[in-house]
């Protein structure tokens, strides 16, 4: 049974139960506070039973080079010039953004692989995959990856299984420097909030919280310096699902499904009232003095 | 549409038939979703500190089973102590990976001594240590304690040994500490809380 309550299925037409409304949860990524110690990466590793393998250092503090099926969050380090000769050094924690909207769950094609509980989180169900990768095109901050081992599709899950039993996030309850926090979604909101008036105060004017509207707002938010550069960070600046989802999943695929069934039904027919291809026996006994 | 009544037979054959076989599950099963189950549920929760640096963050170690008298217990996971005043549940990424270090293989789970002038590291006992380390403090000791300065004053000194204490321990347990060590004479007392 499920553990959590589900507010949306992939590829189901059948309505998902909708009566309870769990609590909106969310996580909160301060930026200004994260010294990319990345105590969040290994407790992610850690808690998931995941080991990413030992590679080479690629230059950057950055490792591994990007998320893979076993790394699930990341940190993201970015030397930029916001503005000329001000070197300032950006560190992202990425992951799965848990998108109201999620662009993974409309694109995948196998019912129930990708689910939505009603607390907001968006969770991949591996027993259900099929490995066909669509939730990687339609994911609008690309975030899922295939794991070679099993062709199955991976993400951060923001820890459903502890979150199911009333616990924060591996990643969360790790951090030595506070900059990742988690409850509420309003309360996650109302911290931004204190935290945008603070660095508002210290010179970062163009410091926001980052919810992008374009895939419903997120269960993971930002508070960025520089919100008006999302870019500087490796965001997207207004994400949004990519209309070939829309027209894969509302018209290509039923299109698609409704040809097959018409050729099924159409062959059934056909062999009920004309019966199969036979040869008469005038034309066989033909063909025979023929050869 | 014309259909005889041998052609209305094989359409409700062949549906009646196909029926049957998703019954016997030759079709897509409902789709369950299940978050995977917290691994955690009735594991044994140890309390302990954090063996890297000074800070001595709290720790939960979880090992499998309840202490049954047949079930051998095993450390499945590490994290922060959220009700020690230290660090209240977080942990670098060295104490978040504890794990892998209590499982490496190269983790000293045992003593060893490596006598004067060899290059090879032997297993001993706890008990051969101990009475080892006790032999060579005592020896050490008797040769050299300064009972009296030069004025004639007691000093009750041991200056040829140092002790290196932990800095993971409690306030009781570092008076303890320090209390044996000053008992024994021993000046040189350190310890690595100094980060």
């Amino acid at each position: 049974m499920a553990t959590l309550d589900i507010q949306a299925r992939s590829a189901t037409t059948t309505p998902s139960p909708g009566v309870r409304q769990q609590l909106d949860v969310a996580k909160l990524i301060d930026i200004s506070k994260c010294i990319g110690c990345k105590a969040c990466q290994v407790a992610c590793m850690e808690w998931n039973d995941l080991r990413d393998e030992v590679g080479h250092n690629t230059g950057s503090y950055q490792y591994p080079p990007d998320l893979n099926s076993k790394s699930w969050t990341l940190m993201r380090f970015y030397e930029v010039e916001p503005e000329p000769n001000r070197l300032e050094w950006l560190i992202r924690k990425d992951g799965c953004m848990h998108c109201v909207d999620p662009g993974c769950l409309a694109a995948c094609p196998a019912p129930g692989a990708i689910v939505q509980y009603s607390n907001g989180i968006v969770d991949f169900n591996q027993d259900h995959c099929i490995g066909c990768g669509y939730c990687i095109a339609g994911c609008p901050f690309d975030i899922p990856r295939l794991a070679e081992i099993d062709q199955k599709a991976y993400k951060c899950t923001l820890c459903s299984d502890r979150i199911s039993v009333g616990r924060e996030p591996a990643c969360v309850k790790t951090c030595p420097t506070g900059a990742i926090t988690f409850g509420s979604k309003s309360d996650m909101l109302t911290h931004a909030s204190t935290r945008v008036a603070d660095l508002n105060s210290r010179g970062f004017q163009n410091a926001a919280l980052y919810d992008p509207p374009g895939v419903g707002g997120t269960h993971v938010m930002y508070v960025l310096q520089h919100a008006d550069r999302p870019e500087l960070y490796g965001l997207p600046k207004d994400p949004t699902i990519s209309p070939m989802v829309e027209l894969w999943t509302g018209l290509a695929k039923p299109l698609a499904i409704a040809t097959m069934a018409f050729v099924g039904f159409a062959s059934l027919f056909h062999y009920v009232t004309k019966g199969p291809n036979s040869v008469s026996k005038e034309i066989e006994k033909e063909e025979e003095e023929k050869a | 549409m014309d259909l005889s009544r041998r052609q209305f037979f094989k359409v409700c054959g062949t549906c009646a038939g196909a029926t049957s076989l998703a019954m016997l599950g030759f079709s897509p099963n409902e789709a369950l979703a299940e978050a995977r189950t917290f691994k955690l549920a009735h594991t044994t929760e140890t309390r302990n500190t954090c063996p890297y640096c000074s800070v001595s963050c709290g720790v939960l170690l979880y090992s499998l089973g309840d202490g049954s008298k047949n079930a051998q217990a095993a450390i499945i996971h590490v994290e922060g102590d959220p009700d020690h005043p230290v660090n209240r549940g977080t942990l670098c990424p060295k104490g978040a990976g504890l794990l892998d270090f209590i499982h490496s293989e190269n983790r000293l789970q045992h003593p060893e001594f490596r006598a004067a002038g060899s290059d090879e590291w032997q297993r001993i006992s706890w008990d051969e240590a101990f009475t080892r380390i006790a032999r060579h403090m005592k020896d050490d000791r008797d040769a050299n304690f300064i009972e009296n300065n030069d004025t004639g004053e007691t000093v009750n000194r041991w200056l040829s040994a140092g002790m290196l204490a932990s800095s993971a321990a409690s306030n009781e347990t570092g008076w303890l500490t320090v209390k044996m060590a000053r008992s024994l004479g021993l000046v040189a007392l350190d310890n690595q809380a100094r980060i």
